[in-house]
């Protein structure tokens, strides 16, 4: 009973929420009904018992993709008025299409039955006696499916690898260390055997031997002044 | 582990079904409504693929299989690496061209 009241608490919350992300006129307030869709969904897999994936879905997506979402909609400076232009103009043929749409699911779950030997053809049933949805779901994911597991990690260091890629660039004009530039100057460090007890005044001060006389174009080409020292 | 309802209030697989169905169509819907507005597109997208996810765990947990929750994580995956691409695009179209209106997208069309 509380289960049902919940369920249909959640599920209500979740859709109004998704109709506002889609609807909403500014994008950060559609991306905050996501991360709210995206609780409600996760107590809806709590109540269906996927204790483990409801803590996935808040930890991944509400930690780390709506906040990226938010981070790229606060940083593009981004006319929002005009990119509701054609709004009005597409919504009729998506009512279409998604009424379409929900029909033919209506009419997939009416027709629809679970076979007869549904539990005998079962890949991995669940555990019973005490063991927690966590611990079953390791069981099966580090044993059976290690390699998908694997593979699903190489899925995002590619992405990451791919994001990065995408959005660094190498500016024009900025100061950075050259370390291989640094390591191959010879000749500018001397390094001179001070003989004990005199001090350095005996020698006078050293000073590494000066490049060219070239004092005005250092300052202006500063990213490639270490070409003069060789 | 939820079992299957007796009673009349109790939430059966139905529910959860027609949950997910309506929240893919209300995904759709969203990329039609936002045509120009590639950042709710993929908003959208991920309104599809938490449907999608909302099905396979309402089917694992009424047949009492895990693989449905293992599948769903592999979803969850390979969402969180599309948004990540996806807003990495929209960052740099937007660097290059000044503005996300993805309805003038016809660079590649030759």
């Amino acid at each position: 009973m509380i289960a049902a009241l919940a369920f249909y608490l959640f599920a209500a919350i979740l859709i109004a929420s998704a109709v506002m992300v889609v609807t909403a006129r500014n994008p950060v307030h559609s991306v905050l009904f996501l991360i709210l869709a995206f609780f409600n969904a996760a107590a809806l897999f709590l109540i269906a018992g996927a204790e483990f994936l409801a803590m996935i879905l808040v930890i991944v997506y509400v930690g780390a993709v709506a906040v990226l979402f938010l981070f790229v909609v606060m940083m593009l400076d981004i006319d929002f008025a005009r990119l509701r232009e054609g709004f009005q103009r597409y919504a009729p043929i998506g009512a279409i299409i998604g009424g379409i749409l929900f029909l033919e699911l209506v009419f997939v779950l009416g027709s629809w039955s679970f076979s007869d030997q549904a539990s005998e053809l079962r890949l991995s049933p669940t555990p019973g006696g005490g063991v927690t949805n966590a611990e079953a779901i390791g069981r099966v994911l580090y044993t059976d499916y290690v390699y998908l597991f694997q593979a699903s990690g190489l899925v995002l260091l590619v992405a990451m690898i791919g994001a990065i890629v995408l959005t660094h660039r190498q500016r024009e004009g900025t100061k950075r260390q050259d370390i291989a530039a640094q390591v191959h100057r010879t000749g500018s460090v001397v390094l001179e055997k001070v003989p004990s007890g005199t001090g350095i005044a005996a020698l006078g001060i050293r000073r590494p031997p000066e490049p060219e006389a070239e004092p005005p174009k250092v300052t202006h080409e500063a990213g490639h002044g270490h070409e003069g020292h060789h | 582990m939820a079992t299957r309802g007796t009673t009349e209030m109790t939430i059966g697989l139905a529910h959860y079904l027609t949950v997910s169905a309506i929240l893919l169509v209300l995904g759709i819907f969203g990329i039609f409504l936002n045509r120009k507005n590639v950042i709710v597109i993929l908003m959208s997208v991920e309104l599809i693929l938490l449907a999608v996810n909302l099905n396979f765990v309402a089917f694992s947990s009424w047949l009492d299989d895990l693989n449905g929750q293992i599948f769903a994580m592999f979803v969850l995956t390979v969402a969180a690496a599309e948004a990540a691409i996806g807003l990495a695009i929209v960052v740099i179209y937007f660097r290059n061209r000044g503005s996300i209106e993805v309805e003038d997208i016809s660079t590649l069309k030759g």
